[in-house]
């Protein structure tokens, strides 16, 4: 539409005017609406369906990893120190690594521990800051300023860093994946509580929150029915894309030895015992780092399409 | 603007005394025990082991041990010495060098590279330049540091120099001074490029629908002018804030960069000195970044105040 | 050397009798992703030099984006102009080249708009934005420039302009910014000068002394004043003629006299009657029934006949032409004379 020239006044009539399904776009106030419209435009797009259908393969991959690969690469038998660094061949599609295991089969079950990592790590970074957020933009004053504070000593620590002292720190504290998912955590939540925070506290001065508070409806049905589904959108939009993020964190800390330890398989140990090789054997490196790679472009992509769909003004 | 910048700065305290707090904490907790590992293999002598703990107050509690510490950084600017007797500050001061310059490095390239191809986009909305730009920012955020690392080093350091003859970006190490930094400041910016670049693109973009940018067009100026002085000098403002918030992500993200090319800086002394157990080193460090986190951001605000004459603070 | 716009509008000689701005059947559409928005549909009026032409109409009546489609400042695309001339001083302004067109605009023809906090460029100072026509178009240096800013700003009576000249615009006061951006128009002794609702976001005395300056300045420089205006109240003392707009089309036009003494429209005499009057206080005042016409689905007919009183079977089907009912006077009503004779 002519926003650029149009006159103010004119433009307004203008967005009034149906959209080609013949309902008139709500506005705010109606999240159901948001929902339902966002889901009816994701639908549509091809970057939505695509990495829609990676994600599913990843996790069929990280559910039954059998049913890609018949070699069970915890099985020490499989490996062969003979054949360390072969080529692709017939049965070993991708060649074998360092210590002459399949890697293929390694690359296949290395699909679990990103995924769980990634997604519970993004859970319980929403939910962490999603809590923290609603609470210091509901209440304000003193609450929030706390917050706040705690959140910049966070934002203030480089996340990698962080994770890896955390990871080193407690590295026999027997967690294992759930260490990294703890530490990914402990760094990863302000993210969320800023979004949320500012979320609440645009929502709370709206009409229907105001109504329902001169109503004497109590802080928590306040927070948990009008607040929450109002600012609900953006979190879920940076959780998307942040799940992305985590994935790769995870991939780095194992890499640098203090993420998903041994016997365990993980892309990003795959790459870290692949490296001192790598110059003259480069295919044990670029297997996993391919897998890691396309596994964060289609949650990147996925967060991507859902901002475009939440949030039709970034368009 | 003075009081503004006392201000700022007396409310950062909380802030570095919370984060140093934090890892201080963490680093305590550390398993093992310092000195044995000093030692080695070898007997220790149990009573050098006591004078030893003395002298790092490690027999004091957390909070006492942490306030030797924390009063020695705020009230002389001193990080302490580490366990063989080197001042951290001097240990530190040569590898804070090599990250300071991989992120600058990476810094202005990011700037170049996303400043540019997001002008580029923004231009060209809704053709196939800008749908091309923006499908390879999506790219570029979803290669991981760990993966595009050792694929740039790799296709740039080792093949380009198999076909080519000559060592144009040199794979490991700092001997080729600043040239060094190239390849690996490349991959460390890769994913703030993308950002960057979609922050220019949405900023121009949203800057070129302002009511002034008609107005600019109706005085009789040129597309040229209306989109190179008006509209760019007020999309610039989001970036360079950006940019500047981005330094102290750069300097605090080099690890992986670091650890690939071989680059003795602060990440890579921090990982050592994690396996090593030191734990002046280890707190050093982020203290350090924490500092320049909170002089990056208040920097940033007063960026801000300086391009956008509608901010002042009081 | 800059070229002058002479160099590339060789106007003056065939110049003669065309007025000096002529919109001339002039339609203009969005084509947008909904459909075609069809803004104006065959708009044509004639501004002549001292003379002030207001055009009056709600939002969405196209009444500003015709006046964008005379600056040359509308988004092509989505805009299109399928149909119609825009002559200044007899040159059809739509075939020039993009470079010729730049060349008229804001020197010959300038542009005011509603909000000036919004239209100036927060960033730079009144005076860097004012002395830029002066730098850009004129080829003059920082200083004789910003002399010349100086000298616009007293014009336009802001108080102390010298000291205020390196202020920026978030510093003044609305009624402020709005001479800023009408020194900046008049920089260059533009021939026309088109206000977009130059006083809508004013308070009302403020209003008044702007549309005073604008009344003043048009005198002293002889400029055509195109004013676009939503306000009946607003045009009264200053307008010359009207042209009242209608989703895209002008249903009348008018001396201010004859449509303030007996409107010819039913839309016009809705307008009329829902400004409040004192010496009607305490009734109710009228407002015209229904909602602003869709642009995407115009209404059959008269576009205007869902929400007319003298609504007749053949509004709906048949689009009434712009019926002459005196001199210039004219009027698309088909039932034009009940009207003016007051029948409801």
């Amino acid at each position: 539409m002519n926003e650029a020239t149009g006159q103010s006044g004119h433009t307004s009539a203008l967005a009034e005017a149906p959209t080609p399904g013949g309902l008139p776009k709500a506005k705010s106030g109606r999240p159901a609406s948001l929902w339902s419209d966002a889901w009816a435009d994701l639908r549509r797009k091809p970057i939505f369906l695509i990495s829609c259908g990676i994600i599913a393969v990843l996790v069929l991959m990280a559910m039954w990893p059998s049913l890609f690969s018949s070699v069970d690469p915890f099985n020490a038998r499989t490996c062969e120190l003979a054949t360390a660094r072969q080529l692709p061949s017939a049965g070993h599609p991708f060649g074998r690594d360092n210590l002459g295991c399949d890697l293929y089969a390694r690359t296949i079950y290395g699909a679990a521990n990103s995924l769980v990592i990634g997604i519970s790590t993004t859970i319980f970074a929403a939910l962490i800051g999603g809590l923290l957020g609603l609470v210091a933009g509901f209440f304000g004053g003193a609450t929030d300023t706390v917050a706040s504070r705690v959140t910049e000593i966070f934002f203030a620590i480089p996340s990698i860093l962080g994770a890896l002292l955390i990871g080193s720190t407690f590295r026999d504290s027997g967690l294992g994946i759930w260490l990294v998912v703890i530490s990914l955590t402990v760094l990863g939540w302000p993210m969320t509580f800023r979004i949320m925070r500012a979320a609440v506290i645009t929502a709370k001065s709206q009409d229907f929150v105001v109504a329902a508070r001169a109503l004497g409806a109590g802080p928590g049905r306040i927070m948990f029915r009008h607040l929450l589904p109002n600012a609900l959108a953006p979190v879920i939009v940076v959780a998307t894309i942040n799940l992305g993020g985590f994935i790769a964190a995870e991939a780095a800390l194992s890499y640098l030895g203090v993420g998903v330890q041994p016997p365990e398989i993980s892309w990003g140990l795959m790459i870290a015992d692949a490296q001192r090789r790598f110059l003259e054997a480069p295919l044990p490196l670029i297997f996993p780092a391919v897998f890691l790679s396309i596994t964060v472009l289609a949650f990147i992509m996925l967060g991507d399409a859902v901002r475009d769909a939440l949030d039709p003004k970034l368009r | 603007m003075g009081r503004y910048i006392i201000r700022r700065l007396l409310q950062s305290i909380p802030v570095l005394l919370g984060a140093t707090l934090l890892i201080f904490t963490i680093v305590f907790a550390l398993p093992g025990d310092p000195i044995a590992a000093l030692a080695g293999e070898k007997q220790s002598n149990p009573n050098l082991v006591a004078i030893l703990r003395e002298r790092y107050h490690l027999n004091d509690p957390l909070l006492l041990q942490y306030w030797h510490y924390i009063s020695g950084v705020l009230f002389r600017g001193d990080l302490g010495i580490n366990f063989s007797e080197v001042p951290v500050s001097q240990l530190l001061a040569g590898k804070f060098q090599v990250t300071l310059n991989l992120a600058l490095t990476a810094l202005i390239i990011e700037a170049l590279v996303g400043v540019g191809l997001g002008l580029w986009a923004a231009l060209r909305r809704g053709k196939a330049t800008d749908t091309m730009i923006l499908a390879s920012t999506l790219l570029l955020i979803s290669v991981p540091t760990l993966v595009s690392g050792f694929i740039l080093q790799y296709i740039l350091g080792v093949k380009l120099k198999q076909w080519t003859g000559a060592d144009i970006f040199p794979i490991a190490g700092i001997a080729n001074g600043l040239r060094s930094y190239l390849l690996p400041g490349f991959v460390l910016a890769g994913v703030s490029i993308a950002y960057l670049t979609r922050l220019t693109r949405t900023s121009l973009a949203e800057t070129l629908r302002a009511d002034f940018i008609r107005t600019a067009t109706a005085k009789g100026l040129s597309r040229r002018r209306v989109v190179g002085r008006h509209a760019l000098r007020n999309a610039l403002i989001p970036l360079i804030t950006f940019l500047g918030a981005d330094l102290g992500n750069l300097m605090g993200g080099a690890v992986i960069t670091e650890r690939i090319f071989n680059l003795p800086g602060i990440g890579l002394q921090l990982f050592d000195s994690v396996y090593l157990r030191e734990q002046p080193v280890v707190v050093g460090i982020v203290t350090i970044l924490v500092l320049i986190y909170i002089v990056a951001n208040l920097a940033v605000d007063l960026m801000y105040a300086v391009l956008d004459p509608r901010i002042r603070y009081e | 050397m800059k070229k002058t716009s002479a160099d590339v509008l060789p106007v003056e000689g065939v110049y003669g009798d065309e007025p000096l701005l002529a919109v001339d059947d002039l339609h203009v559409e969005f084509r947008t992703r909904a459909g075609i928005v069809r803004a104006v549909n065959g708009v044509s009026y004639t501004v002549n030099p001292g003379e002030t032409l207001a055009v009056l109409g709600e939002s969405g009546s196209g009444k500003s984006v015709t006046a964008q489609a005379i600056m040359g400042i509308l988004d092509m695309p989505p805009a299109h102009i399928p149909h119609g001339e825009i002559r200044f001083k007899g040159t059809d302004l739509l075939k020039l080249s993009e470079e010729a067109r730049t060349q008229v605009r804001g020197q010959r023809i300038a542009m005011i708009f509603q909000d000036a906090l919004s239209a100036l460029n927060p960033v730079f100072t009144v005076g860097w934005q004012i002395s830029e026509m002066f730098r850009v178009h004129r080829g003059m240096s920082k200083a004789d420039a910003m002399k010349k800013a100086v000298e616009l700003m007293d014009r336009v009576r802001i108080p102390a302009a010298r000291q205020r000249v390196n202020d920026y615009p978030h510093q003044f006061s609305g009624g402020m910014r709005q001479r800023i951006m009408i020194a900046m128009s008049i920089a260059l002794d533009p021939e026309v000068l088109i206000a977009d609702e130059p006083t809508t976001a004013l308070d009302v005395t403020v209003q008044a002394q702007i549309m005073d300056l604008l009344a003043d300045l048009q005198r002293e420089s002889q400029m055509g004043l195109i004013l676009i205006t939503h306000d009946l109240g607003v045009v009264a003392d200053v307008a010359d003629k009207i042209a009242v707009m209608y989703a895209g089309r002008i249903v009348e036009r008018a001396s201010v006299h004859d449509i303030y003494r007996a409107p010819a429209h039913p839309y016009t005499k809705g307008l009329l009657e829902s400004i409040p009057r004192v010496d009607l206080k305490g009734q109710d005042l009228y407002a015209i029934k229904g909602l602003p016409p869709n642009l995407l689905e115009l209404p059959t007919g008269c576009a205007f006949h869902p929400r007319c009183p003298y609504r007749q079977d053949n509004c709906v089907t048949d689009v009434p032409p712009l019926y002459q009912i005196s001199g210039t006077r004219g009027s698309a009503c088909h039932y034009w004379r009940e009207v003016l004779d007051g029948e409801r």
